[in-house]
């Protein structure tokens, strides 16, 4: 397994686990936007959801450990790559003006440590119900978990709904760039198709963006779950 | 014209350095950048100062060896060019000009803005190259080569190594210029038989020179003053996929 280690750990190499770890982690915010989408059907689609989700069991620990692992990876090398990056040019330039880099692809890291803050609220808000623990404990009239009143009281909170929505905006910035970039770093892009990808995987982080923004906002604005009350 | 100049003075490799300010006056539009340095050293030494130590070589655009960051960009504002083909027609009369050197730690200051770019010369020594045991001279046109392919290498063997790629990087990464190689040799015939090892060799002497790696911003294909297209990384990356995942262990 020597050749592997070694094969990966080059700055080419961690690129490509970049990308794999960061693809995955892509198709995960488009999973888990379209799941919570049902927010919008109503509170007994949504609870069903959930609890089908529950229901699987040791698979669910299986995805939520494999998810862990990948996030971990992606930021393990996000910070080697970082480490190699800032050791090349030890000496600042007194005027650098980028050329073709557009901001996103230049404040990658930040973007990403600002996710990774909101991932850990976000876990600590909806998974673990430490921040809102009596929003946490509520039952629909079936015995559910009733994650529908859960969501809605949270995001009529106009803080919560916010750092949602700033989140977001930090997520969209970093997967507009990371989404086109896992290709050229995996070698996939070619000139023939490099507008295609680009475009395709732009639009699939601003469709991530949009639909996660929906959620708070409507709820914000009482478009939806107006009915709900503390 | 008359121009203000701030300029990275610096004595020697353990020199802190720092910006110097000078006027540079009756700069004619049509002198090229170097030109300009050229007339304001002239002074200098007139004045019993140092001159500006720069790299210069050809001063036609094809050696590479002229090497300034100006206004933060390398080469200058103008694209597709060197900085000895830079005529001073880009700039208008009253600007302020900053020029620095390269900064990577694998390109160390020398003098002022004279930097060491011989750690491109050890990534070549690692790979950039065929072996071929010599004879007797084969007669042109033996081994056929497809013209769009000829074109490609072509295109990849027009860089000049000048290291414009490392300094428009925000890590400092040589992979526009190490990609540029690898394609050079990879789209020809003659280059296959060492071609996954030359891929790894490469890579692995970037990165023991101490180059960054890539986020694939680009501005080294906007920076090259040869316009070589970032399109060669993604291919160089494909070449090294595949042989990582060929051959024994």
């Amino acid at each position: 397994m020597r050749w592997l280690w070694q094969g990966l750990t080059t700055s080419v190499g961690t690129k490509f686990l970049m990308a794999l770890t960061g693809m995955f982690l892509f198709l995960f915010t488009v999973a888990h936007m379209v799941g919570n989408l049902q927010v919008f059907a109503g509170p007994d689609q949504l609870n069903a959801y959930a609890a089908g989700l529950k229901k699987l069991g040791p698979l669910l620990w299986v995805m939520r450990l494999g998810l862990l692992a990948t996030f971990v990876a992606h930021i393990l090398c996000a910070f080697s790559l970082v480490k190699r990056n800032e050791e090349a040019r030890p000496v600042q330039y007194a005027v650098k003006r980028p050329i073709a880099a557009t901001y996103a692809s230049r404040t990658m890291i930040m973007s990403g440590l600002i996710v990774l803050a909101f991932v850990v609220y976000h876990l600590a808000h909806f998974t673990l119900g430490w921040t809102h623990g009596d929003h946490f404990a509520l039952r629909d009239a079936q015995g559910r978990h009733d994650v529908y009143r859960m969501v809605v009281l949270g995001f009529q909170s106009p803080f919560v709904a916010l750092s949602y929505v700033v989140a977001m905006v930090f997520l969209g910035l970093h997967l507009s760039h990371g989404a086109a970039s896992l290709f050229q770093s995996m070698g996939w892009n070619r000139k023939k198709y490099s507008c295609f990808f680009a475009g395709a995987a732009r639009g699939l982080a601003m469709l991530v963006v949009l639909g996660n923004l929906a959620m708070p906002l409507s709820i914000l604005f009482r478009l939806v779950g107006q009915e709900v009350t503390p | 014209m008359n121009l203000t100049l701030k300029v990275w003075r610096q004595a020697g490799p353990s020199d802190r350095g720092r910006l110097v300010t000078y006027e540079a006056k009756h700069v004619s539009p049509d002198m090229s950048f170097l030109e300009m340095l050229d007339v304001v050293n002239e002074d200098l030494i007139a004045r019993g100062e140092d001159p500006i130590a720069f790299d210069s070589d050809c001063r036609e655009g094809i050696c590479g060896a002229c090497s300034c960051m100006i206004d933060g960009v390398p080469h200058g504002p103008d694209r597709g060019t060197t900085t000895c083909q830079l005529h001073m027609r880009h700039f208008k009369d009253g600007d302020t000009i900053t020029i620095e050197p390269w900064r990577a730690r694998a390109f160390p200051v020398l003098k002022d803005l004279v930097v060491d770019r011989s750690a491109f010369d050890r990534i070549i020594q690692a790979g950039g190259f065929i072996s071929v045991n010599t004879g007797g001279a084969p007669d042109a046109n033996l081994i056929p080569v497809p013209k769009p392919d000829a074109d490609k290498a072509f295109d990849a063997a027009a860089c000049i190594g000048c290291g414009a790629c490392v300094a428009a990087c925000k890590n400092a990464s040589a992979m526009l210029f190490v990609s540029a190689k690898v394609a050079h040799l990879g789209y020809l015939p003659q280059g296959q038989s060492e071609r996954d090892a030359r891929v790894r060799n490469l890579v692995m002497a970037m990165d023991a020179q101490g180059f960054g790696a890539c986020t694939n911003t680009y501005d080294c294909e906007a920076a090259c003053p040869k316009e070589i297209p970032a399109d060669f990384i993604s291919r160089m990356n494909r070449d090294y996929r595949s042989a990582l995942l060929k051959g024994d262990a």
